[in-house]
């Protein structure tokens, strides 16, 4: 502790001006990571983790998010799309030096999928053949999935059907490659309880090493020594800080304590607009904020209730007002330009219409009306749109809607069992393609949550898209689905989800994108540039 | 004395292992469950998750084989942190907590004594009502209110101090511990004031002055044992009450204590990480309470007798 506190003195008191000088990042990352296994894990924290640590076959452009060459050189794609050959860079090493080859990443497959694992993404791998069957226990050997070793530096994955988003999920930490004889020191293929990434132990093959591990203190990353693009890594580390409080972390920000957070109070952020040269950084996110509305229950189970309730809610002033121009309004489940995709826009805010629609359903001026209940995961925030759209309801459609909120675990397992009228979702895509939203909405999905099933919508999304040929044709296609969909309401749209973050001014090479995806090894510190005076 | 705390301590077992029984079935009648999320998990994989963890098994069972496991200080797996004990994660926060916990009753003892002494030397002077308005706001001040008002002035304003970490910078443990004990202070300088009260009228402390000594004197020599058993026997409990109660001040000063593990375990429904965090404090509560129990009976004699003859 006296060590720590002696270490700390000499540096400087201020993260960030020691950061600067000796080229370490200090990253507000959100909440304490579950862990750093890319098979166990899920969430952002983690990813970002998991991300500094291990190199997937492609990453991403951190500006327009095509695939990159990873730990694949190259790539060959068949003519129809369904077979990819990935050609291992031969400079592609582990951190403790050994060559990546091909059978690594059919082991790391094989675990990535068993049902033991439990890895909650291993759909992320069901476009490849037989995949889904091994995930499930329906066949136990995996030399019938399609992944094949060639040789050393080359990989062969066989695909179900042409799969255009493929490569990006390559670049999903659920598809790394783990390093088996590491694994096998400390347990079985599919053992959850290993200690395999402690500090001591762990043996990755991304830009940066796991150096150090407090449990809710801090997480210290440096530069890999054997990463094959270790001339392009600027920082010498990295420290992740566990801020789950959005507050405390503004705090530490203002005392330059941190270079980023991963989050700013709401209402912080309109001081931080009005200064010059701004660290306030926002941008469109890969999200939706809806409400699910539940097919099989009245009111809500005739569609044009569902319509007057989406065409009155004033999208706009919802925005504006409660989120203070940090969304986008949205009419429809796909984020406005995913990968070129624009998604229909059927409805605008229309009070008048919406009347009609509720008269028409039998309750004019909302008269008759039974009565109607939002629940929502306990969080401000949600309370405040809650209010908000009850308000418009009320304003507009003359009726009355009570809000509940459940505790999160108990409004998961309420939304699971389709015991409500309305619930508040959001979705997050886990990868740029409208496939991604739009397959929330199969008859079977899981997460459809609504009871919509539409037989054409379906045919569409799993058949028809995927060999559709050309990008344009697959677009129109998505179209046609969401449109055929969201005539049926649903759900109601709200917003397509922003980040906002606070980024250092000496800090740069941290680009806004919709996956609100970043590459540390871009990242660059300049100590010559100074944070303005934040007004209180 | 040892039969006392022998027969308190056999007595406590009952109480633990109550706890223990209530807390397992309670967690499990909590709507929803450790791998529920937001994300669809597939029927497969929830079962094998469920079958990694045992929760395929009938309850009692499961109940048998954690108080098994528990006999052997085994509290298990964490459920969300793969690859993590919670006997691992337990030991990690404590330290800290603890540390925070002892500086912050160091505070409150150093503190809420010398105003309640102060309060009862002079009462319903000015000398008592200033300390004592000064309790009642710092125990109605939470300390989520507290915690940003001492940041805004002495991290911000003044930049006198850290406003977060633990260990990490000079002086960045001052804020989060008078956070924490302010309350205490409050509640310990209003409790050494009535006890102090009382002994000050008691007729061997008349005695004492009647003999020419002086305020320092009579307090340091006669009164202050006696009038600090009501502040002792409060200790044992509020130290628990301090552990337990540390994760609002841990969360403003992003402090990496026990505290915020106990309460997401809770949202996560991390049963074993509940369990363990439970029967820990549980355990600690009842030893505390032993703990000030015996202190209270070495500093009043007649305590002392009263146990003598019980037992």
């Amino acid at each position: 502790m006296l060590a720590l506190t002696l270490t700390a003195c000499g540096s400087g008191e201020k993260n960030v001006v020691s950061g600067n000088q000796t080229g370490y990042l200090h990253y507000g990352n959100g909440a304490e990571p579950q862990g750093i296994d890319p098979h166990l894990v899920t969430g952002v924290p983690e990813s970002r983790i998991v991300h500094a640590l291990f190199e997937g076959l492609t990453v991403k452009n951190p500006i327009t998010l095509e695939p990159e060459p990873g730990v694949a050189e190259r790539w060959e794609i068949s003519p129809d799309g369904t077979v990819y050959t990935f050609f291992i860079n031969p400079l592609a090493k582990w951190s403790n030096g050994e060559s990546i080859t091909a059978s690594d990443y059919v082991w790391s497959w094989e675990r990535a999928l068993h049902p033991e694992t439990g890895s909650l993404y291993a759909y992320m791998l069901f476009p490849v053949v037989n995949a889904e069957k091994f995930a499930s226990g329906e066949i136990d050997d995996f030399a019938q999935v399609g992944i094949k070793s060639i040789d050393a530096n080359t990989l062969r994955i066989t695909l179900n059907a042409p799969t255009p988003y493929f490569l990006q999920l390559m670049d999903h930490y659920s598809t790394f490659a783990v390093h088996p004889e590491t694994l096998l020191k400390f347990g079985g293929m599919s053992d959850r309880f290993t200690p395999w990434t402690r500090v001591e132990n762990i043996v990755s093959n991304g830009a940066f090493t796991l150096k150090e591990w407090s449990l809710n203190r801090q997480i210290k990353v440096e530069k890999n020594p054997h990463y094959w693009d270790k001339s392009k890594v600027a920082l010498e580390g990295v420290y992740f800080y566990p801020t789950e409080n959005t507050v405390s972390e503004e705090r530490m920000f203002r005392s330059e304590q941190l270079h980023v957070s991963q989050g700013i109070p709401i209402g912080k952020i309109p001081s931080y607009r009005a200064i010059a040269n701004s660290p306030y950084v926002q941008a469109p996110y890969l999200g939706t904020y809806y409400y699910l509305l539940n097919t099989k229950k009245p009111p809500v189970d005739d569609v044009r209730v569902r319509k007057a309730l989406a065409y009155s809610v004033d999208r706009d002033k919802l925005t504006r007002t409660v989120l203070r121009d940090t969304a986008i309004p949205a009419y429809s489940i796909t984020p406005p330009d995913t990968l070129g995709y624009n998604p229909p826009k059927l409805f605008s805010f229309d009070p008048e219409k919406a009347r009609a629609l509720l008269a028409e359903a039998g309750y004019p001026g909302g008269a008759g009306w039974p009565g109607l209940e939002i629940t929502y995961n306990t969080q401000e925030d949600h309370r405040k749109i809650a209010v908000a759209v009850q308000q418009m309801w009320k304003d507009e459609l003359g009726i009355d809607v009570s809000i509940t909120n459940q505790e999160w675990k108990v409004y998961l397992n309420t939304v699971s069992q389709g015991d409500f009228q309305v619930a508040r979702r959001g979705w997050i895509g886990d990868y740029v393609d409208a496939n991604n939203f739009l397959d929330l909405f199969l008859a079977n999905g899981g997460n459809n949550n609504t009871g919509y099933a539409n037989a054409e919508f379906d045919d569409i999304i799993l058949n028809q898209a995927p060999k559709a040929g050309s990008r344009e044709k697959r677009y129109q296609l998505f179209y046609q689905a969401e449109t055929m969909m969201m005539e049926e309401m649903p759900i109601i749209p709200f917003y397509t989800y922003t980040s906002k973050r606070l980024i250092h001014p000496s800090v740069s090479g941290i680009y806004p994108n919709l996956m609100d995806s970043l590459n540390l090894k871009y990242v660059r510190l300049d100590p010559n540039q100074r944070l303005d005076l934040i007004p209180e | 004395m040892l039969k006392f705390i022998l027969l308190r301590v056999i007595q406590a077992i009952p109480v633990v292992l109550a706890v223990i029984t209530v807390t397992f079935f309670l967690v499990r009648a909590a709507p929803g469950g450790p791998f529920d999320s937001e994300k669809a998990v597939l029927p497969e994989v929830k079962k094998a998750l469920e079958a990694q963890y045992k929760l395929d098994e009938p309850l009692t069972d499961q109940y048998f084989g954690y108080l098994g496991d528990l006999a052997d200080g085994d509290l298990g797996p964490s459920f969300k942190y793969p690859g993590r004990s919670v006997n691992e994660i337990l030991a990690s926060g404590l330290p800290v907590t603890a540390e925070l916990g002892v500086y912050a009753l160091c505070f409150a003892l150093f503190i809420g004594v010398f105003a309640g002494v102060l309060a009862a030397l002079r009462p319903n002077t000015q000398q008592d009502y200033v300390p004592m308005s000064l309790a009642m706001i710092g125990i109605c001040m939470p300390s989520f209110l507290l915690g940003p008002l001492l940041i805004l002035v002495f991290g911000i304003f003044l930049e006198w101090l850290p406003i977060s970490g633990w260990g990490d910078l000079p002086g960045d443990k001052i804020l989060p511990s008078v956070t924490l004990g302010s309350a205490y202070a409050a509640y310990i300088a209003r409790l050494s004031r009535a006890g102090m009260l009382e002994i000050l009228s008691q007729d061997y402390i008349r005695t004492a002055r009647a003999k020419g000594a002086s305020d320092p004197r009579v307090v340091f020599k006669h009164a202050l044992r006696g009038g600090l058993i009501p502040v002792v026997a409060f200790l044992g409990p509020a130290f628990a009450g301090l552990l337990a109660g540390s994760f609002v001040v841990e969360t403003i000063f992003q402090i990496p204590g026990l505290g915020r593990f106990y309460v997401q375990a809770a949202f996560n429904r991390d049963y074993t990480m509940i369990l363990g965090t439970t029967v820990f404090l549980s355990v600690l509560i009842v030893a505390f309470n032993l703990i000030s129990d015996v202190l209270a009976a070495w500093m009043d004699p007649r305590l002392r007798t009263q146990f003598g003859k019980a037992n």
